[in-house]
């Protein structure tokens, strides 16, 4: 048989043998059995030594073509079967996806933190600093700095755990306004503050009363702050907690250490404001208290008030936990349930 | 204060329905607490007449009545009520009636006779057993006789009067009047209120200087007067005046004392009546008692008083425990004739006090510690002495004694209109600012930028310019005031390196599976001293509400054990949380203590639960300690973090308890808690750890620095050594590290084997060492080489067998 059909022939029967083939194996036995250096493409090859010198390029260009052709082939067909092997293994491995994933042990902030954590961040954007002061106060700071002299009925609202006659656990945050107005330096510009912290009051526990709770204090002094300042800035409050569409209205109350004394209410979460049980069919609940600061405050923390002023608020992290998630009951915050305390974690 | 809106509309004509004025009030003044009838929630109360009254034949208690209704036919009617006659006006609860308490009333039978309905006693159509007249304590309600049969006893009662109920701020003891509520109601609707008229006839024939002298302590009482009301009869008041107490939720109780306090809700001044013949003397002090001085008050206790008290005596004792309560032995009674009317100003810090004291917070006092219209005083007084002397048909005697009258001054105020818009934010004009006191009433003379106010007397809370901003805004309505930010220097809002770090530590501890505690701050003293890391003296509540909230705690696992007990107790077997706060350490002889930051965990059962897939999570030392060496790496501590097993701890387990340290300064432990400690808290094991959060603060920390990644590969080797069961980790690793080259990057401990198939007293360590160079390829004999010296060193310093 002349040369070219015998490499014909070879090209022919290696391509249906190659497409038969039907694992990697068998695949590389063809592979060396046609392509090696034994094989029957080398050999024939070998034959054009007996070909025309004219003819002999034709030749073994054709030679090239089939051995590329084959190669080519073979390269393909352990494609099909790789992936083809691929597939049954998968398919093999399937898994019921629905089975529940393996725990991560993750912890949640407690809601009262969640809440402070969410105020300071808003007012450390509105360039407040966030400062703490003592839970073991003296009378000094906690009640005659901020206009609350010895025999002052109101200190009748404020039932006070006392540790020695001028030592007691603190009743409100407000002292720390006084200890921040001592320690800023005006020169330097505003002071603008918020203090979070514990604290305590001389009550029996119960649904609503706790001998224990929280307070946010607030206080901006300059030179020019106003009763419209405290107003906007209660309303970022609200919105901020509660959202845009609860209203925020004022209404006069009476507290020591400011003049005027507001009362802030929002609108009622439950009723929107239409009136029901938990708003007693106002329309409304009472979520903090605020006011300017009193002269007397100023004068006392060395404050000329003749030039400088502001606002000071304090709201309540419990409270607000209570009415912004439905809690009933203020001693969940303070058992520590791991049922209540994993509860908290939504975005809302 | 309860408002009666038929009593106010004699000082104003309103025209606005009262839940719209309880709204006013609340936007512009005090708080409103309600806005109510007393008829609320009843209906079908008709004045009925007893036409006969029967004994029932099988009771011996129960009357049969016919009541006319002003229907054709009479009712009959069984009633059991004691003081039931013929010829009676009688609040008769028709059938289908809903009378107090949300109770309906049915047609019945009583032991075998019918009964359409109910002869009702005040207290059963909702008046308080406080406010009832005390006649009408065991039976049915009398009407007057002129009633009409068949109708509604509400309004004959006072009971469809709308009742606006305020909450008064201390400062607005001025509203604890119905003149008070008056002027403010006028103010807020721009209306002058008509104040009450009487007139007085002094047609007695003798001189109160005749009749009374008086040695009164002017600090004590600066205005202290008395009139004589003489020849009275002691008996019922009109239904008016009755009506008028009980919507104010006061008792009516003889025509006197009623005056007294009709006088007290109409000017705000309370009033005393004394029966002048009881007096032993008719010197008059006000002073202070004398220490263990007795005396009967008229609610028939017998007070032993304190020097602090003030009283009111005659010469030989006292008769009355000033502005407070009076006294039995001087109590008007039906017998008086001469009545002494006192129309004092009493010291209102010593008032509160003594009310305090003796927990008697009455009308009167109340009102004398949150301040009396000085202006209304004589007024008050001789209101009182013409209303008693119509009343109970007597004489007023002539003129007023008085044993002190200090002269208040009115406060004048000036303000501008600059400041005002200053502080409030808003843009009033000079027109604006004057109407609003001229609505107050406050005389007020203005230049167009300078206001000088003159306050009435009866608004005491007034004296500084603050107070009349407030004046200002709240007419003007917090409502009209503009929404606005402070502006001016900007200044930075960060939190602090602390404020940081404590922030840092609550996330990595609820990453790594606690949650967030906030336990009680104030425990027992016993549990207060658990588990501290210094010495420390409690700090201890004078009066303590609870036995178990006394002193301020001086670590912080007690409590969480608590919180543990609450969740073991219900069920919940598996609770891992950490608490970040303050313990409270004191020095002996320091009053106040040291306030310092710490942070603890506690974990009892697993972390993570068992599932299909998963091994329980379950805690033991390591996976506590695993917490405490995440939480201290990411602190970023410059000095290295070690641990040393330590017995010192009382509460924690002797065995399984270390020390931590940061250098060489214990910053806290870490173990499990005492089984028998853990006993008595009824909880399971439990690990705990607590450190002292400030210590961390303050410790250097590292500066962040990148440290490039080497381009080498690192090479490793395995070591396995047996060694005696006294031989620690900590030892074992400080040698490598030690011995271990230059190029000794890493030591792990893999593997610890202690176990029968090892010899007795022995444990099996495993290490794998890494090596690097950051500047070539480590040549394996060098590694070798460094790896042979560690392996000999652990064979000299140990002991140690290489396996
Ligand atoms: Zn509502």
């Amino acid at each position: 048989m002349a040369l070219r059909e015998r490499l014909q022939e070879l090209h022919d029967r290696g391509l249906a043998d190659i497409k038969k083939g039907d694992s990697l194996d068998r695949i590389n036995e063809i592979r060396v059995q046609l392509l090696g250096k034994k094989g029957p493409i080398t050999q024939a090859l070998r034959g054009l030594r007996d070909v025309s010198a004219e003819e002999r390029p034709k030749i073994g260009s054709f030679a090239n073509q089939i051995r590329d052709e084959l190669t080519a082939a073979i390269e393909e067909r352990n494609q099909e079967l790789k992936k083809a092997a691929i597939n049954a293994k998968l398919a093999s491995e399937t898994l019921d996806v629905t089975l529940p994933g393996t725990p991560v042990a993750q912890g949640q902030p407690h809601v009262i933190q969640r809440i402070i954590d969410q105020l300071e961040d808003m007012f450390l954007g509105m360039g407040y600093q966030v400062v703490d002061g003592p839970e073991v106060e003296d009378d000094h700071h906690n009640f005659e700095m901020m206009n609350l002299p010895k025999d002052h009925p109101a200190r009748d609202m404020q039932d006070t755990f006392y540790i020695t006659p001028e030592i007691l656990m603190r009743t409100h945050t407000s002292p720390n306004q006084a200890r921040a107005m001592e320690a800023h330096d005006f020169s330097k510009g505003p002071l603008k503050m918020i203090s979070p912290g514990r604290v305590y009051r001389r009550d029996t526990d119960d649904a609503t009363h706790s001998h224990q709770f929280h307070q946010v204090e607030g206080l901006v002094i300059d030179k020019h702050v106003t009763m419209a300042d405290l107003k906007g800035t209660l309303e970022m409050v609200a919105a901020n907690l509660f959202g845009d569409e609860f209203d925020v209205r004022l209404r006069p109350s009476y507290f020591p250490f400011t003049e005027p004394s507001v009362e802030a209410d929002i609108t009622c979460f439950n009723c929107m404001g239409k009136g029901c049980a938990v708003c007693k069919n106002t329309g409304w609940i009472e979520v903090l208290g605020a006011g300017m600061v009193h002269p007397n405050v100023l004068k006392m923390a060395g404050v000329d008030s003749s030039v400088y002023g502001g606002f000071a608020f304090g709201l309540g992290p419990d409270r607000f936990a209570m009415l912004k998630y439905g809690v009933d009951d203020i001693r969940n915050f303070y058992l520590n349930d791991t049922r209540f305390l994993t509860q908290f974690y939504k975005r809302g | 204060m309860k408002v009666s809106m038929d009593w106010l509309n004699e000082y104003l004509t309103l025209d606005v329905d009262p839940q719209t004025l309880g709204e006013k009030i609340e936007r512009t003044a005090v708080e409103v607490d309600q806005v109510y009838k007393m008829s609320d929630g009843m209906s079908k109360l008709v004045v009925g007449e007893t036409l006969s009254v029967e004994p029932h034949p099988d009771s011996d208690h129960l009357h049969i009545c016919q009541v006319d209704v002003g229907e054709d036919e009479p009712l009959q009617i069984v009633c059991g009520a004691p003081n039931v006659a013929t010829g009676q006006k009688v609040i008769v609860a028709l059938p289908g009636a809903w009378i107090a308490g949300h109770h309906k009333i049915k047609k019945s039978k009583m032991r075998g006779v019918a009964s359409n309905g109910m002869l009702c006693a005040l207290q059963e159509i909702g008046f308080d057993e406080k406010i009832a007249p005390k006649a009408y304590d065991e039976g049915i309600y009398i009407l007057p006789a002129d009633s009409e049969n068949g109708s509604s006893v509400f309004p004959i009662l006072g009971m469809d009067d709308d009742i606006v109920e305020t909450d008064l701020t201390p400062n607005r003891g001025d509203m604890n009047s119905m003149n008070g509520t008056a002027w403010e109601v006028g103010a807020i609707y721009g209306k002058t209120p008509k104040m009450p008229t009487f007139s007085l006839n002094e047609d007695g024939s003798r001189k109160v200087s005749d009749l009374l002298q008086f040695s009164v302590d002017e600090t004590l009482a600066p205005t202290y007067k008395m009139r004589i009301v003489s020849g009275v009869t002691i008996q019922d008041s009109p239904l008016w005046l009755q009506k008028r107490l009980w919507e104010a939720g006061m008792r009516p109780i003889n025509n006197i004392v009623d005056v007294t306090n009709y006088i007290m809700l109409t000017y705000g001044q309370p009033l005393h009546a004394f029966d002048y013949d009881k007096l032993s003397s008719h010197h008059i002090h006000v002073r202070l008692a004398d220490e263990g001085e007795h005396l009967t008050t008229l609610d028939g206790e017998d007070r032993k008083l304190r020097d602090s008290d003030m009283v009111i005596a005659d010469d030989k004792h006292a008769i009355a425990l000033a502005g407070t309560m009076g006294g039995l032995d001087t109590e008007i009674d039906d017998n008086t004739t001469t009545i002494a009317i006192e129309s004092a100003i009493f010291d209102p810090i010593k008032i509160r006090k003594t009310a305090r004291f003796f927990n008697l917070h009455s009308e009167a006092s109340m009102r004398f510690e949150r301040g009396v219209n000085k202006d209304d005083n004589q007024n008050a007084l001789d209101h009182a002495a013409a209303l008693m002397a119509e009343l109970g048909q007597g004489q007023t005697e002539q003129g007023t004694g008085v044993g002190s009258d200090t002269p208040v001054e009115p406060a004048k105020v000036s303000v501008t209109l600059t400041r005002i818009n200053h502080v409030l934010g808003t843009q009033l004009t000079t027109d604006q600012v004057q109407t609003i006191f001229d609505h107050l009433n406050f005389p007020t003379d203005n230049d167009g930028e300078t206001f000088n106010v003159t306050v009435p007397a009866r608004r005491w809370d007034i004296h500084i310019e603050a107070d009349l901003f407030e004046e200002v805004a709240r007419l003007y309505g917090y409502d009209n005031i503009p929404s606005t930010l402070p502006y001016g220097t900007m200044t930075p809002g960060a939190l602090t390196f602390k404020q940081r770090i404590i922030r840092d530590s609550r996330r990595l501890l609820e990453g790594a599976g606690l949650n967030q505690a906030i336990s009680y701050a104030l425990t027992t003293t016993a549990k207060a001293e658990q588990f501290m890391m210094r010495d420390s003296e409690p700090t201890e509540l004078a009066f303590p509400m609870s036995t178990d909230h006394t002193t301020a705690r001086m670590n912080l696992i007690s409590g969480l054990l608590d919180d543990i007990a609450y969740n073991v107790a219900r069920k919940q077997k598996n609770v891992a949380l950490y608490e970040q706060g303050r313990v409270f350490y004191r020095e002996g002889d320091a009053i106040r203590p040291l306030e310092v930051e710490h942070i603890a965990g506690a974990v009892t059962g697993t972390l993570t639960t068992k599932t299909w897939h998963a091994e329980a999570d379950t805690i033991d030392f390591y996976g506590i300690k695993g917490i405490v060496d995440l939480f201290l790496h990411d602190m970023g501590l410059s000095e290295p973090v070690h641990y040393e097993a330590t017995q010192a701890h009382a509460q924690m387990h002797p065995g399984r308890t270390a020390d931590i340290y940061v250098g060489d300064q214990v910053v806290g432990f870490v173990g499990q808690v005492h089984p028998e400690v853990a006993s008595d808290y009824k909880i399971p094991d439990t690990y705990v750890f607590e450190l002292n959060l400030q210590a961390l603060i303050d410790a250097p920390h590292d500066q962040q620095q990148y440290e490039p990644i080497s381009k080498f590969p690192d090479v490793t080797r395995d070591i396995a050594i047996l060694v005696d069961q006294s031989v620690t980790n900590a030892d074992v690793v400080a040698l490598i590290n030690k011995r271990g080259g230059a190029h000794l990057a890493d030591v792990q401990l893999f593997d610890v084997y202690e176990g029968v198939h090892l010899p007795a007293g022995k444990k099996s360590l495993a290490y794998t060492l890494t090596y690097r160079d950051r500047q070539s390829t480590l040549v394996e004999a060098d590694v070798t080489k460094a790896f042979d010296k560690v392996t000999a060193a652990l064979e000299k310093e140990f002991d140690a067998e290489i396996r």
